[in-house]
C-alpha cells in the first residue's frame, strides 16, 4: 500500500474513527485502525467489537493495498504534523511496518495483518429509513442524559428506539431512564420504519453517533435488524450492536392522574434552582419546591452550608404541595426544554412528576421526587 | 537513652524523681519500674497499644489460661488474630496462618474471637483515655494516639505522669495491660510504644530522635510497604540513616509524594496532628474459607450471606453506600478488587448482592479463591438510601421485606430468618 494525502483530509476521518478505539485493549488488533487504499480512496475502520466506524476520504493511491496500524499513535502523529503538509503512507508488503512521511518527519509504525481485524458488518439489515441530521441530534440530546449507568440493569444502559402510535398517529419514539428520571421523545414515523423492532442503542454508540452528527447536515440513512443498527451519512458509516435485553414497559411509569399543574418560565426556574442548589449537599443535591397559589418557593438546607430560599411567581392554582427533587435532574431536564415555559404536572410528594415543554408536545419527562 | 541524671518517674505510684539521683527503686513504694528521660516532662504526644489485646481479654476472663499459650483466631485456615506473650515465645505472631502457628506451638489453646466482647473492652479502654484528654484518635479497637498537650494543670502533672497513671488504671479497672510510647509526634510515638512491650513505657525525645532513627530499617516508616522497600533496597537504602543523608529534593524527585514523607520522617518530622474523629471511609464484610472454593454457586451463596452482614453493619453505622467493592483473594494470594458505583446509595442486602454478583460472575470462572469480601464506600445519609424507583417497583417491597427480616432477627437472633439463596442445595 502506498498513498499520498493532505494532512487535513486525513486528520478528520482519523479523529472520527480513533474515538471508538478503547485506550486499553487486551486484544492488540483492537488498538489498530484498518487502512484500505483502493481506486482514489482511502477507507479507515476502527472497532471495539461492539461499534465500528468506517470513513472514506479521497487520496492519491499509487499502490492499492491494506494494513492496520495503532490508531491513537497514528492520530497523534497526524495531529502534530504542521498544517498543509502532504503525508505519505506506505507499507512494503511483508515488512509489517507502516511508514508515515511528511516534510522532514518520518515515522515507522508496526502493523498487524488485516486478516485479524474483526468485521462487525455483514448480516441482513431489513429495516431502512431516512432521518434528518437535526432529528437525530434532537432525539439523542433530549434523552441521553437519562441513560442509566448501573450495569446491573444493563437494559437501561442505552436509548430505546421503537415505532408505536401516539393518539392514533404512527411515531418513532426514543426513551431513556435510570429509574430516577425518564425521557420520552417522539417524531413522526419515517417511511420504511413501520414494523421495525424496538432496539436499545448502547450508551457508547449514542455518544459516538452524537459526535459524528455534530457537523453533519441533511439526511442520515438508518438500517437495522434486531441485533444491529447502522447509520450512514456522507462518507461515514457507524454500525453498532444493540443491547440484548428487554426495555421495561415505560408507559406504566408515566402517571396519568396527576392533577396539579404548575407553569413556570423555564429560564427563571432553571436559574433559581441552580442558585438555591449551591447550598444543598454534594451528595443529595436536594431542593424543595413549595407551591401555593401563584407562588413557588425553592429552598435548600444543608447542615454544613446553611440555607437558601428563592421565590418565583408562577401559574399554580391547585392545593398547596411540598415536594423535593434532585436539582441536577431538574437542570438536566430544563436544559432540554427549548420553549419559554415549562409545565409540571404533580400528584403528591411521593409520586412521579411529569415535566413538559409548554410549546412542544414531542418531549415528555418523568421525575421521581426525593425525600427532603 | 535513659540517663541516671535525667528526671524520673515511678510508673507504679507516680512519684517524681529529681534529676541527679540514681535510685534503682522508687523511694516511696519500692517499685523498680522507674522511667528516666531528659525530656520526660516536656513530651506530650502518646501512642497507647493494648498488649496482645484479644488474648489478654480471654486470659482476664479465664485465669486458668494465664500461663498457657493462647491463640485467638478461627478455623484451621484462618489467621492468628492475636497471640499471647507465652505463645510468642514459641514464635507465634498475629497475622500468621493458624496452621503455621499450631505447628510452632502444638499445645496452644485456640479461642474463637468474640468480637463483641473485645469491642466492649476496647470501648472501656477508650473511655478511660478520653478521661485524660479529649484528643484521642483511635487507630483500631486496641490502639490510639493521644495528645496530652496543655493538660498539665488539669492533671497536676506532666503528660508522662498522667500516662503512667492511666496505664495503671487500665490495669486495675479493666484487667489488661498496655504499652505506651511517648514522643513529640505521632510517627515517633507509635514507634516508641513498640520498643518496650508488653506493659512498657518508652520515650523518644527530640535530642536522640535522629540518632535513633538512623539505625532503624526504612520499613519502620509508615507507608513503606514491600514494594517501596524493595525499590529502596535496590537504590541502596536499607536504613533511615541513608535517607537522612539524602536531600529532600532528590527523594521527592525519585519517589514522588512518598519521597516527601520519607524525607521528613527520616528527620523525625511528622506534621500530622492527633485527629479526634476519623470519618468512616468504608465498611466491609469478608471471610477466609477453610478450603479454597472455585464453585461459582458456592461463592454466590457466601456473597449473599456477606451482603446481609454488610447491610447489617451499614444500618448499625447509619451509613448508606453508593460505591460497592467486591474483594477476592486467589489460592495463590493474589488480591482482586472490582468496584461498581450506584446511582443512589443503598442499605439493602439485596441491592449490595445484585451489584456485586455480576462482578463475581466475571471473576469466578474456575479460579480457586481463599477469601471473598464485599465492601461499601462513598457514603450518604440513610434517608437518601434506596429511593423509590420508576422502573424497579420491587424496590419498596424489598425495603419492607428487609425491614421485616431485621425486626425478626432483632427479636429472635440472626439466623431466625434466612433467604434460600444463602443455603446450599440439598444433594
Amino acid at each position: 500500500m502506498k498513498l499520498i494525502i493532505d494532512r487535513a483530509a486525513l486528520l478528520k476521518p482519523l479523529a472520527h474513527v480513533q474515538s471508538v478505539v478503547e485506550k486499553r485493549n487486551t486484544i492488540p488488533i483492537l488498538s489498530n485502525v484498518l487502512l484500505r487504499a483502493e481506486g482514489d480512496m482511502l477507507s479507515l475502520t476502527a472497532t471495539d467489537m461492539d461499534i465500528d466506524v468506517v470513513e472514506s476520504v479521497g487520496a492519491e493511491v499509487s499502490r492499492p493495498g491494506a494494513t492496520t496500524a495503532p490508531a491513537h499513535t497514528l492520530y497523534d502523529i497526524v495531529r502534530k504534523l504542521p498544517e498543509g503538509t502532504q503525508i505519505e503512507l506506505a507499507e512494503e508488503s511483508g515488512s509489517n511496518r507502516l511508514t508515515v512521511r511528511a516534510g522532514r518527519s518520518t515515522f515507522s509504525l508496526s502493523t498487524l495483518s488485516t486478516e485479524e481485524f474483526p468485521a462487525l458488518s455483514g448480516g441482513e439489515l431489513p429495516y431502512n429509513f431516512v432521518l434528518q441530521a437535526g432529528e437525530v441530534k434532537s432525539l439523542i440530546d433530549r434523552t441521553r442524559f437519562a441513560i442509566s449507568t448501573e450495569e446491573t440493569r444493563y437494559y437501561l444502559n442505552g436509548i430505546y428506539i421503537h415505532a408505536t402510535n401516539s393518539s392514533g398517529v404512527p411515531v418513532m419514539r426514543a426513551v431513556a431512564t435510570d429509574g430516577h428520571r425518564l425521557a420520552r421523545v417522539e417524531m413522526p414515523l419515517p417511511d420504511g420504519a413501520a414494523g421495525m423492532p424496538g432496539v436499545i442503542v448502547p450508551r457508547k454508540a449514542v455518544g459516538e453517533l452524537r459526535k459524528l452528527v455534530e457537523d453533519a447536515e441533511g439526511e442520515i440513512s438508518v438500517s437495522l435488524s434486531e441485533t444491529k443498527l447502522r447509520f450512514g451519512f456522507g462518507d461515514i458509516m457507524l454500525t453498532t450492536k444493540l443491547i440484548d435485553g428487554t426495555f421495561p414497559d415505560y408507559e406504566r411509569v408515566i402517571p396519568a392522574g396527576n392533577d396539579k399543574t404548575l407553569q413556570v418560565s423555564r429560564k427563571d426556574f432553571a436559574d433559581a434552582v441552580d442558585r438555591v442548589a449551591t447550598i444543598s449537599t454534594e451528595k443529595s443535591r436536594a431542593v424543595k419546591l413549595s407551591l401555593q397559589n401563584g407562588a413557588l418557593i425553592l429552598s435548600a438546607t444543608s447542615p454544613e452550608n446553611g440555607t437558601a430560599i428563592e421565590e418565583l411567581e408562577v401559574s399554580y392554582s391547585a392545593s398547596p404541595i411540598e415536594i423535593g427533587f434532585n436539582s441536577r435532574y431538574l437542570l438536566d431536564i430544563t436544559a432540554q426544554i427549548e420553549g419559554d415555559e415549562a409545565q409540571f404536572t404533580l400528584a403528591d410528594a411521593a409520586s412521579p412528576t411529569i415535566v413538559r415543554d409548554q410549546s412542544d408536545e414531542s418531549a415528555l419527562y418523568v421525575l421521581m421526587p426525593m425525600r427532603v | 537513652m535513659p540517663t541516671p541524671d535525667a528526671p524520673g518517674l515511678c510508673r507504679d505510684c507516680g512519684t517524681r524523681l529529681p534529676a541527679g539521683a540514681a535510685e534503682v527503686r522508687c523511694p516511696a513504694c519500692g517499685s523498680p519500674r522507674l522511667i528516666r528521660h531528659a525530656e520526660l516532662h516536656s513530651l506530650s504526644i502518646a501512642h497507647i497499644d493494648c498488649d496482645a489485646f484479644y488474648a489478654s481479654v480471654e486470659k482476664r476472663d479465664d485465669p486458668g489460661l494465664r500461663d498457657k499459650p493462647v491463640l485467638i483466631g478461627g478455623g484451621k485456615r484462618g489467621v492468628v488474630s492475636a497471640a499471647c506473650y507465652v505463645a510468642r515465645l514459641y514464635g507465634c505472631r498475629s497475622a500468621m496462618p493458624m496452621f503455621k502457628a499450631l505447628k510452632l506451638c502444638p499445645n496452644a489453646v485456640v479461642i474463637k474471637p468474640d468480637m463483641a466482647k473485645y469491642s466492649a473492652v476496647g470501648h472501656q479502654v477508650r473511655t478511660l483515655m478520653q478521661g485524660v484528654t479529649p484528643l484521642v484518635q483511635p487507630l483500631s479497637i486496641d490502639e490510639a494516639f493521644l495528645d496530652l498537650g496543655g493538660t498539665e494543670t488539669l492533671h497536676k502533672g506532666s503528660p508522662a505522669h498522667t500516662l503512667a497513671m492511666l496505664a495503671k488504671r487500665i490495669e486495675t479497672e479493666i484487667g489488661i495491660t498496655v504499652s505506651i510510647g511517648l514522643s513529640y509526634n505521632k510517627f515517633l510515638a507509635k514507634i516508641a510504644s513498640d520498643l518496650d512491650k508488653p506493659r512498657g513505657f518508652a520515650i523518644i525525645g527530640q535530642a536522640e530522635a535522629l540518632d535513633f532513627l538512623a539505625k532503624q530499617p526504612v520499613s519502620l516508616i509508615w507507608g513503606v510497604g514491600q514494594a517501596l522497600q524493595a525499590k529502596l533496597v535496590k537504590d541502596g537504602v536499607t536504613h533511615i540513616g541513608h535517607l537522612q543523608q539524602m536531600p529532600a529534593r532528590d527523594l521527592i524527585a525519585r519517589y514522588g509524594a512518598m519521597g516527601e514523607r520519607l524525607a521528613s520522617f527520616a528527620q523525625g518530622i511528622d506534621p500530622r496532628r492527633v485527629e479526634v474523629e476519623r470519618e468512616t471511609k468504608s465498611v466491609s464484610a469478608e471471610t477466609t474459607f477453610d478450603d479454597d472454593i472455585a464453585d461459582p454457586e458456592e461463592l454466590k451463596r457466601i456473597l449473599w450471606r456477606l451482603s446481609e452482614k454488610l447491610a447489617k453493619r451499614l444500618k448499625a453505622a447509619e451509613l448508606a453506600g453508593a460505591g460497592i467493592t467486591l474483594k477476592l483473594k486467589t489460592a495463590d494470594f493474589r488480591t482482586i478488587t472490582r468496584s461498581k458505583h450506584l446511582d443512589s446509595p443503598t442499605l439493602l442486602a439485596d441491592r449490595l448482592y445484585r451489584t456485586a454478583l455480576p462482578l463475581l460472575e466475571r471473576e469466578a470462572t474456575g479460579t480457586s479463591f481463599r477469601l471473598i469480601g464485599i465492601g461499601a464506600s462513598d457514603f450518604a445519609d440513610p434517608s437518601q438510601a434506596d429511593p423509590p424507583d420508576l422502573i424497579d417497583r420491587n424496590r419498596d417491597r424489598q425495603k419492607k421485606i428487609e425491614g421485616a427480616m431485621d425486626a425478626v432477627r432483632k427479636k429472635l437472633g440472626d439466623t431466625a430468618i434466612l433467604k434460600g439463596r444463602g443455603l446450599a442445595a440439598r444433594k
